[in-house]
Formats: C-alpha cells, sequence, structure tokens
C-alpha cells in the first residue's frame, strides 16, 4: 500500500514530523517496506516533444530523436522505442536524474557513437505501471505543458507500507490515519456526512440471484446522466501521479481515488452498454468475456459474475469488461459498489490468475457497510468534474451485516501482555479505532466496526491494546536456567554422533535439496515408486529423493569439473518412500572420489576402494558403541552399487534390519551420469534401522573385564573354495571357545601359484588367551588343532602346511 | 706389587688410545676371561706370602674395579658414538611433507543448529522433529490457516498431489500441532528442520531452515517470550547487549503477533549485531492463537504461551558473515571447506558456542 504524509494528512491532523510518521507506522503494526524521495528527482522528469526522428546511422532498432524539452535548444536523445515517432508528447528525463526503476542516474552517453543527452521513458521505468512497450504517450492537453515537470510538485515521499492480509481496512489512507490517530499520533478528521438529493429514479434494474454460493450479497448502485468525461483536474491527477498511478480519465480516476482513500471498490460502467438490467449470478461453465487487461477469459461454472442480457459484463469484484467500459465519450454512467465474499473472490482469481487492486481488497474483506458512502463520495466527485445528473442510489441484498460483538473480560489484557494499562486508557483506544464500550463489571461490552473482518474474539482485543499501546511497554522477564527433560532423545543423539563421527572421517557435509531430478533419481530409486512434486521450480527439481545418492552424485561431479580430484561428501537428511507423512526415513550417506596419497612423495598412491568407506562405516559404527562382534555382512546390495565390489552390514546376527549398504557405485551408472574419476565409492546408513541399545555407555564400562595371564598368537593358513567368505572362516573360529579366543585376524589372502584354480588362501592370525591361567603347550595344542578341525568341517577348507 | 701396576699401566693406555668396540671386547676377554690376566692373578692369591696376601688382594681388587670401570666407560663412550654415527646417518629432510591427510567438516547450517539447540537446552527446551511432507491439515488449517486465507499466500506451497493435501511443510510449525496432539501440556521444545517454498532467486531458496520454539504452560504471556528471544539473540551472536525491537505482525497462528528486528551496523565491511541505527528483521513470533490450542485440544483458558520462528540461515550468514543463501545448498568444496567447521568444535554451554 502506497501513500504520501500529504495524502494522509487529508485524514489526519498532527503536527508531527515525516521521521516521527515512519516509526509510528512500523510501531503499531503498519510496516515501512520502504520511502522513495520523489519530490527532489521528480521535478527533473519534463514534458516533451519529440521534434524529428531518424534512424541511428549504427543500430537498426534505435533511433535519435530530436526533442522540445522548452528550452531553446532541442536535445538529442537516443532512444530504442519502437513508438518513438515525430509530433508524440513523452516524458524526458536529463542527465542527472534518478530512474525510479533502475534507481540508476542518468548521464551524458554515447550510445553507438552518438551521445544522447537523457532519456525518454517507458511507464514502467517511472514506476508508474509494468507497461515497458515503448515510451509514455501523453495526450495533446500536455502540449502546452512541455518543459514543465511531468510529477506534482509534492513535497511529500512515497511510503509503501508491508499491509498485514489481516488489515484490509488499512488498505486505504482513512484506515491508516485511524490507526495512528489511535496511537497518540494526531487526530482522525471527521467529515460531515454528503448527500446526494436527487428526484431520479435509479432505473436499471439489479439482480442477486439467490443461488448457492452466491459470491455477491449486497449490490449498490447509482446513475449519472449526461456525464462529460474529460481528464481529471490537477489536483486528482497529483494526488494519484504522488503515489506512482497514473492519470487515465477523471471517471475511471475518481473511482481508483475513492478505492485508494477509503478502501472502497468501485466500477462504472458504460450505461448505455448494458442491455437492459445487471444480474448476478453464477457463470456457466465456458462463458467468456474480454476484460480490461484485453485478456479474454474462459471462465469455469460458479464464478460470481456481473451480467445483463447479452452476457457477462464483468467478474464481480476482480474486473469488468471491455463490452461496457467507460471511455472520453461515455454519455451515462451506472455506478457499482457491491459486497463481494473474500471465499468467492479468491477462487475465481486464483483459477484465473488474475490479481487487481480491487481484488486484493475484496478477498481480504471490504467494510460491508461502505456500499453507500463509496457511491456517495464517487458519484458527487463525477458531477463536479464531469457534470450530470446523480440518481437516487439502489441497494439489492440478499444477506443483512449483523455488527459482532465481543464480551472482553479486562483481565486477559495483563495476563496475555504481562503489563497493565488502565481501563480507561483502554477505552480511549478501543473507541479511538472505532469499537462502541460499555463497561460492565470486569468486563467491557464491545461492538466492532464492520471494516474490521479480522477482530471476531478476545485476543484480538488484547492485540489491539497491545499493539497501539506500544510493543515497547512488554517487560523482558528473563528465562530461568532450568531442565526438567533431556534435551536430545537417543536417535538425535545418535543422528549427531554419526554426523560428526562421518565428519571426523575427511568427509565434508553438504546440504542438497530434498528433491532431485527423476533422471538422477532413477538410477537410485530401485523398486521405490516416483514421489513428483505438482509444481516443482524446474522440471530438474521435479522429485522427492529416493535416495541421497542422486543430488550427491551430481555434486561430486560439479565438484570435478572444478578441477577437484579427491573428493568425500556426505550429507544426513531425509529420503522418501512415499508421499504421506511419515513415509521418509533419515540416511547418512557419503562419497568419496578419486585416489588416496595423491602424488605423495612418501606413501604409495592408490584409487579409493570398497575397503576404505568399509572401514569408514564399520569405525562409525563402533564409535557409536556396537559390537562389531556381532555385525553380520553380505553381499547382497541394490543395483546402484558394484555387484562383486560391495556389501551390506547388519548389526546383529539376526539380520533385522540393513544397517548400511558400502560399496563402489556401479560403472554403468557413473557412465550415464558422465563422471571422469578414477573410482567411486559410497555408503548409505540407514539410521532409523540402528537399534537403539536400552544399555546406555555407562551400563557398558561397568563391565570392565581383562585378563593378565600370557596371551599366545598362533598363524593358520587354510586354503578355501573361492566362493567361501573369510567372515565364514572368522565364524567358525570364534565360536569355539570365546572365552579363550580374544582376537581373530585376517592377514592375509592369495590367489595364484602354488593354489589350485577356484581356491584362495586365507592366512588368519588368533590371539589365544584365557581369564583363568597361562595355558601351557598341551592346552594351546588342542585349541589349535579343534581350529583347523572346526574350519575344515565347516567351511570345507584345507589347512595349508 | 710392580707386577699389578705394569699389568694396570699397560692397559689403562691402551685402552685410553684410540680403540674400536671388538679390541676393547678383547682386551676384556683378555684380562678378565677364564685364563685373563687378572683371573690369573686371582688364582694366585692362595700362593702369596701371608703377610703380603692381604694387600696383595686389595691392590688386585682395585685394579680389577678400575679397569671394568675403564672399560665400561669406553664401551659406553663407543656406543653412544656408534649410535650418533648412526642417527646421523638416518637423518631426514624434516620439511618434507607430512603424511597426507584430509579433513572433514560440518556444515555451517549444522553447526548453527547445533548452537541453538545448546542455547535452549540451558533454559529447559528439549527438541522435537516432524516430517517434511506434511498434510494440508498440520501446515495450514490446524495452524489457524484455513483454506483460502490470503495469509496462504505468503508461502508458495510445494505440493505433491492434485487436491493440494499432500505438500511440502512450508514451516516448522506443524511440529507444534504434533507435539501438542501427541504430550500433554506444558510444552517447551523447539523444532530445527527443512522447510519449503517454491521461490527461488537470490535471497530465496526452495529449501531453507528453520526453528520452531513453543511454550506453553499457564500464566506464559508476552514478557516471557521478550525474555526468551533476548536470552537467545545474546547467546547465539554471544555479545553482552543486544538492541531488539518487537513490531506488531500478523500470523494466523500467533495473536497478538510480532516480528522482532535487531539492531546493527556495517563497520569496515563487517557487520556489527547489536549496535547502530540500522535494524534487521530475524524472525517472527507470538502468543499461540486460541484457535491453534483449541485444534490440539489444548484449553486455551487454562494454558497460554507462546511460538517463535527463526530462519536458520539468515541467523547463519549474519553471525558467519556469509553473504549468498543459494551457497549454501550448491555444495562447492571450496565453500564448505572454508566455511564449514571441524567435527570436535561441537557446541556446548561450558567450553563457549565457538572459537
Amino acid at each position: 500500500m502506497k501513500i504520501t504524509f500529504d495524502w494522509l494528512k487529508d485524514h489526519l491532523k498532527t503536527n508531527l514530523k515525516e521521521k516521527n510518521l515512519l516509526e509510528q507506522l512500523t510501531n503499531i503494526g503498519l510496516e515501512v517496506e520502504s520511502v522513495e524521495s520523489l519530490s527532489a528527482d521528480n521535478e527533473l522528469f519534463k514534458v516533451a516533444k519529440i521534434i524529428k526522428t531518424e534512424k541511428h546511422p549504427n543500430a537498426d532498432r534505435l533511433k535519435v530523436c530530436d526533442v522540445n524539452v522548452g528550452q531553446k535548444d532541442l536535445k538529442k536523445v537516443v532512444c530504442g522505442a519502437a513508438n518513438a515517432k515525430e509530433g508524440l508528447i513523452t516524458i524526458y528525463a536529463p542527465p542527472g536524474a534518478i530512474i525510479p526503476k533502475t534507481k540508476t542516474k542518468l548521464v551524458v552517453a554515447k550510445i553507438r557513437g552518438i551521445t544522447s543527452y537523457g532519456m525518454l521513458c517507458s511507464e514502467s521505468e517511472l514506476n508508474l505501471s509494468d507497461e515497458s512497450d515503448g515510451i509514455i504517450e501523453l495526450s495533446k492537453k500536455y502540449e502546452k505543458k512541455i518543459g514543465k515537470s511531468y510529477f506534482s510538485k509534492s513535497k511529500s515521499n512515497l511510503i509503501d507500507l508491508s499491509i498485514t492480509p489481516n488489515r484490509p481496512d488499512c488498505l486505504g489512507v482513512r484506515g491508516i490515519a485511524r490507526d495512528l490517530a489511535a496511537s497518540g499520533f494526531g487526530k482522525l478528521v471527521n467529515f460531515k456526512e454528503e448527500k446526494i438529493k436527487s428526484k431520479i429514479k435509479q432505473n436499471l434494474k439489479v439482480k442477486i440471484n439467490k443461488e448457492k454460493d452466491q459470491g455477491c450479497t449486497a449490490f449498490g448502485s447509482c446513475l449519472i446522466t449526461n456525464v462529460k468525461n474529460t481528464e481529471s483536474p490537477q489536483w486528482l491527477k497529483d494526488k494519484l501521479i504522488s503515489i506512482g498511478q497514473k492519470s487515465i480519465s477523471a471517471i475511471v480516476d475518481i473511482t481508483n481515488y475513492v478505492m485508494l482513500d477509503i478502501n472502497r471498490p468501485l466500477h462504472a460502467y458504460d450505461a448505455d452498454k448494458i442491455e437492459k438490467g445487471i444480474i448476478v449470478r453464477n457463470s456457466n461453465s465456458g462463458e467468456e468475456f474480454e476484460a480490461l487487461d484485453n485478456k479474454n477469459y474462459k471462465l469455469e461454472k460458479g464464478m460470481c459474475v456481473i451480467s445483463d442480457n447479452k452476457g457477462v459484463l464483468g467478474l464481480g469484484g476482480i474486473i469488468g469488461g471491455t463490452r461496457s467500459g467507460t471511455e472520453f465519450d461515455t454519455k451515462n454512467i451506472l455506478l457499482e459498489s457491491a459486497y463481494f465474499q473474500p471465499r468467492s473472490i479468491r477462487n475465481t482469481a486464483k483459477k484465473l490468475n488474475i490479481d487487481t487492486d480491487a481484488k486484493f481488497r475484496f478477498e481480504r474483506g471490504i467494510d460491508p457497510l461502505s456500499i453507500e458512502a463509496g457511491l456517495k463520495k464517487a458519484a458527487l466527485l463525477i458531477k463536479e468534474i464531469c457534470g450530470g445528473e446523480i440518481s437516487k442510489i439502489d441497494i439489492q441484498k440478499i444477506e443483512t451485516y449483523k455488527t459482532k460483538t465481543i464480551y472482553f473480560d479486562i483481565n486477559l489484557f495483563e495476563k496475555i501482555s504481562g503489563f497493565k494499562i488502565s481501563i480507561k486508557e483502554m477505552i480511549k483506544i478501543l473507541e479511538d479505532l472505532g469499537f462502541k464500550c460499555k463497561k460492565q463489571k470486569k468486563y467491557l461490552n464491545l461492538l466492532i466496526p464492520s471494516w474490521r473482518p479480522d477482530i471476531s474474539q478476545e485476543i484480538d482485543i488484547v492485540e489491539e491494546l497491545v499493539r497501539i499501546t506500544g510493543y515497547d511497554k512488554i517487560k523482558i522477564l528473563d528465562p530461568i536456567k532450568e531442565r526438567n527433560k533431556p534435551t536430545l532423545n537417543q536417535t538425535q543423539k545418535l543422528f549427531h554422533f554419526l554426523q560428526r563421527a562421518i565428519a571426523s572421517k575427511g568427509y565434508l557435509e553438504a546440504i542438497t535439496w530434498s528433491f532431485t531430478d527423476s533422471n538422477y533419481n532413477n538410477h537410485f530409486k530401485e523398486t521405490n515408486k516416483e514421489i513428483k512434486i505438482i509444481n516443482p521450480i524446474s522440471s530438474e527439481l521435479g522429485v522427492l529423493r529416493n535416495s541421497i545418492f542422486s543430488n550427491l552424485i551430481m555434486y561430486i561431479s560439479k565438484n570435478l569439473h572444478r578441477g577437484f580430484k579427491d573428493l568425500s561428501l556426505f550429507e544426513i537428511g531425509p529420503v522418501f518412500t512415499g508421499s504421506n507423512p511419515g513415509e521418509q526415513s533419515t540416511v547418512v550417506c557419503g562419497l568419496s572420489a578419486g585416489k588416496k596419497s595423491r602424488l605423495s612423495w612418501i606413501d604409495k598412491e592408490r584409487n579409493v576402494d570398497v575397503f576404505d568407506v568399509k572401514k569408514d562405516v564399520v569405525q562409525t559404527f563402533i564409535e557409536a558403541g556396537y559390537n562389531s562382534k556381532e555385525f553380520f555382512i553380505d553381499n547382497k546390495t541394490p543395483n546402484y552399487y558394484h555387484p562383486g565390489k560391495s556389501g551390506r552390514i547388519f548389526l546383529s546376527k539376526n539380520k533385522n534390519q540393513v544397517a548400511a549398504y558400502f560399496g563402489e557405485i556401479h560403472p554403468n551408472i557413473l557412465k550415464k551420469i558422465d563422471i571422469k574419476t578414477e573410482s567411486l565409492v559410497g555408503f548409505e546408513i540407514f539410521l532409523d534401522n540402528l537399534k537403539i541399545s536400552k544399555k546406555t555407555l555407562n551400563d557398558q564400562k561397568t563391565n570392565y573385564e581383562v585378563s593378565d595371564y600370557q596371551k599366545s598368537e598362533r598363524d593358520f593358513a587354510f586354503i578355501v573354495n573361492k566362493n567361501v567368505s573369510s567372515q565364514d572362516l572368522i565364524n567358525a573360529i570364534s565360536h569355539i571357545d570365546q572365552n579363550l579366543i580374544s582376537n581373530i585376524k585376517v592377514f592375509d589372502v592369495y590367489e595364484g601359484d602354488n593354489i589350485p584354480e577356484n581356491q584362495k588362501s586365507i592366512a588368519i592370525n588368533v590371539t589365544i588367551q584365557s581369564f583363568e591361567k597361562t595355558l601351557n603347550d598341551g592346552d594351546l595344542e588342542k585349541i589349535n588343532k579343534l581350529i583347523i578341525q572346526t574350519v575344515e568341517n565347516k567351511t570345507g577348507a584345507k589347512i595349508r602346511v | 706389587m710392580s707386577d699389578l701396576k705394569k699389568i694396570r699401566d699397560e692397559f689403562i693406555s691402551k685402552l685410553e688410545g684410540k680403540i674400536d668396540l671388538s679390541e676393547i671386547n678383547q682386551i676384556r676377554s683378555d684380562l678378565f676371561g677364564k685364563n685373563g690376566i687378572v683371573s690369573s692373578q686371582f688364582k694366585k692369591i692362595g700362593t702369596i706370602v701371608e703377610s703380603e696376601r692381604k694387600k696383595f688382594a686389595s691392590d688386585l681388587n682395585i685394579i680389577k674395579g678400575e679397569l671394568q670401570d675403564l672399560i665400561n666407560s669406553k664401551i659406553n663412550e663407543l656406543e653412544k658414538f656408534e649410535i650418533n654415527k648412526k642417527l646421523e646417518k638416518e637423518k631426514v629432510d624434516i620439511t618434507l611433507p607430512e603424511r597426507p591427510f584430509i579433513r572433514g567438516k560440518i556444515h555451517p547450517v549444522s553447526q548453527t543448529i547445533d548452537e541453538i539447540s545448546s542455547i535452549f537446552s540451558e533454559i529447559g527446551f528439549s527438541v522435537e522433529e516432524g516430517p517434511d511432507v506434511e498434510n494440508e491439515y498440520n501446515n495450514f488449517t490446524a495452524l489457524n490457516t484455513p483454506d483460502n486465507h490470503p495469509a496462504r499466500d505468503m508461502h508458495d506451497t510445494f505440493y505433491l498431489d492434485e487436491k493440494k493435501q499432500k505438500l511440502l511443510r512450508t514451516h516448522t510449525s506443524p511440529v507444534q500441532i504434533r507435539t501438542m496432539l501427541k504430550d500433554k501440556p506444558p510444552f517447551k521444545i523447539i523444532a530445527p528442520g527443512r522447510t519449503y517454498r517454491s521461490d527461488s532467486d537470490q535471497t530465496h531458496a526452495p529449501m531453507f531452515h528453520q526453528v520452531e520454539g513453543l511454550h506453553i504452560d499457564k500464566n506464559i504471556n508476552m514478557g516471557h517470550l521478550k525474555g526468551c528471544l533476548n536470552y537467545f539473540i545474546k547467546e547465539f551472536f554471544e555479545v553482552d547487549k543486544i538492541k531488539m525491537r518487537f513490531r506488531p505482525s500478523h500470523f494466523p497462528f500467533t495473536e497478538p503477533s510480532a516480528e522482532v528486528d535487531i539492531g546493527y551496523e556495517i563497520k569496515d565491511g563487517k557487520i556489527i549485531i547489536g549496535e547502530g541505527n540500522q535494524w534487521l528483521e530475524i524472525l517472527g513470533c507470538g502468543m499461540v492463537h486460541p484457535n491453534v490450542l483449541k485444534n490440539v485440544k489444548v484449553d486455551p483458558t487454562k494454558f497460554q504461551g507462546y511460538a517463535f520462528g527463526i530462519g536458520i540461515d539468515r541467523l547463519a550468514m549474519l553471525k558467519y558473515g556469509i553473504n549468498d543463501l543459494r551457497a549454501f545448498f550448491d555444495c562447492d568444496y571450496r565453500w564448505l571447506n572454508h566455511f564449514g567447521f571441524d567435527p570436535l568444535d561441537v557446541p556446548t554451554n561450558y567450553r563457549g558456542l565457538s572459537r
């Protein structure tokens, strides 16, 4: 909502300065978004006439114009607008002027070799409208103003307010003035009620159809006959221009002015173009009309339209139609002032994607009791400026407005705000805001002003009182430092731990979108269904991710393109399995590309491999407190992993839920995505599958048992079929005697010379230690034999001799 | 006597000359071996006349001691020399690079979330979470934002179905609803997490982070709200004083509602929080609307309290001097490295939030 202090002063008597005004507006919740100083610069923009145009010698689209700016000499201006032609009256900005839209200061500049002194402006460049096609075309009447400033000499700055959607009343200057007055910033000016003395009947019949979901509940109108539509008088033009609007014709300007001034949208029809009478009804499916924005709209069923016998004239409260629009030659006017339901307005505007000033106001709620006041104010102005006769006012309605009441508990104010004000103060504030108050013991019986659709219960009254009293009156009550509940639960602690555990292994944490490119996602979604976003930002961000890999691999690729060769990234966050709330799980996902020890003078460089990521995952689990002796690992992994170089981990032998996958990314995917790296390995840890141990770390600590008896280490080499996993051997050994076998290590795996085909040699180091005694040779021999025997029996291995 | 002295002098002079380890060992065996010179002198003791025997024995012991000491010290000296020679040979160019290592980092948003959690932990808030995909009811309707409410326009929502029943949450506020439906008052929670709006330009990202706060109890008023936020902002920016301004605003789910600005100024291109005459909006808050409480079956005549929503990314940008919001999610290795935090830097109350 754009206002100026000058316009506010039509409604507000105050001696305070603009600086105070800006502060006060913000203090009462009418946030000042920006203040533009129009006064100083705007005088620079002059009415000017193009005397001659020539094609620019070096540019097809540019013209060199000789412009009369009211000085002795013509100015040479280079202009690219198609409509720049001889005789056109337009607006000229000299060097030094600041273009409102771009905030750039004009300088004398050479454009393709021709010096241009200033610029001819489009409406959009002057922030008058979004029209950027060509320069402004002013009517012939401006001829005598050539060389004069186009904008009025208003000293008032343009103040842009951000009005919250609950305050439609402040979409009119008077509403803002009322709030300011209530807060002590001046006094609201009261106007005499205007009267129309008329004997002429409004003889154009208006009917509101009583049908389901009728969007219009009241339709007020009057006829103004024999008018002469003209240009607006200077004061009205200045008013509109001062807040960045364009003057069109007196009738249009007046309806706009009344809307901006008292927040009462109106519509003026050319009464002679209305066939018989007005019918307010729901639209039929497929009905069409051409709106004042020159677009043709095809309507759906049930939209609130203003129609006549011939068809749709306009969308009620949203936009009028060209068929019945007023022109300079309009003789008779029907002025409409109606009440439209916010819900209906909103539905229609959303479906047709129309945004207008009227729609913006009606969807927030217009004062239902302002119908008559609006008609009077506008009709009298039209009569004053355009002449003519005003008819009696006709108001059709299918609903009568009932004043809302609230029984307000005075104590609620302090209970919510934490501070006190007197009852007298309360009543003063509320009355200034337009409430009618009656004190009844500890209560106030309140009648709510009709322009406040946002107020319906006691808490709304508290807000009004705190807002106007000032939020700075709220005390600061320091919080008490006390905690009755743990801050994080076990799962949250684990999240936190895994995040930092993975980072500590050399991965940089990334945060990527929860959505992704379906092309990437398809590589990783497996059997999950694709979850489409109906209205994505772009097609590359069209689906919710089924795996974090899709984003991570894309960013690895981007970083490889930046010239990095060895990269490790990880993300901890949601992946989605369905489009219902809760169909998501938390995953820690990492990718590592390139080599270890690249170009090291000391260590041998090698590609990152599956055992690097296996280490990262296993180490993380162990650090998180899981017992590695319980882990179970096999090679069943999703298809996006290398089938021979990947694995999954269960945290317990009963293989309930997969704790993690790890491995090389499938070479086919690298090829399709076109990633250039020596090696790409990754992992996914499924946080929600990790059992939260009931035992705390403290419980485990009490379990301190060590043996001081001598330990012995024995090495074994087994020859075994290639498909037997080392884990089978380890399991076989560990099950023999958990009290004696304290550690098992695979220290060599060998295939090739001296080993039969399809077999391999696995060398294992076993540490044997008793909690009860030092083992003698006999004991050790016995267990050696048992180890060999068990491994051979369980795995088909043969001890290598 | 002269025999012993001769032996002594002879070997001492030998030992004090230039001599290597094997020669010393030879001397040792010549002297103290089974048939060594000194050993044989000991065997002679019995044959010495009794009157001289005692002195002979004593002299012999002295010489033995003297020679042995000399031998040992000579060995030590030589060994030390040998070791030093060996070490000298082993000398490396210590300016050569250490073995390669890689360093991981925590994303500034994660670090900021941990900082926020740490601060609110002190005053008794616990952390709650909610799903990223929400239903329309929890995200809007329950929060007193019914269908066709213009406030819905302020949230450009991503929808997952044509009926617009499922969506990506536009704020963390639905966690309020979930928390209150799940438990009984009092409530004192924060809920950090991802939020989504279909808005993308220099200052908006389609995904960003918010932290929700909710404190519902008997007699929690706007003073508590102001106190809580005043405490939080001071702690977060690690300053003693803060300039804070509460401005009336409107959110459908709070009443009265406020936006909070903090004072700042720019000094030498750096933003200084808590001073100066400029205002920066950092959060929205208010007293939870009675309609919201009714929606979650909490009696608004018995319980009341406040809620707030803070943009985490914005806070991180302010605190750590990050200019571009989009960069948070761009995963540029250089950026992550520069703005990321060491995983060992866990924000804590006792050690402080940041180094």
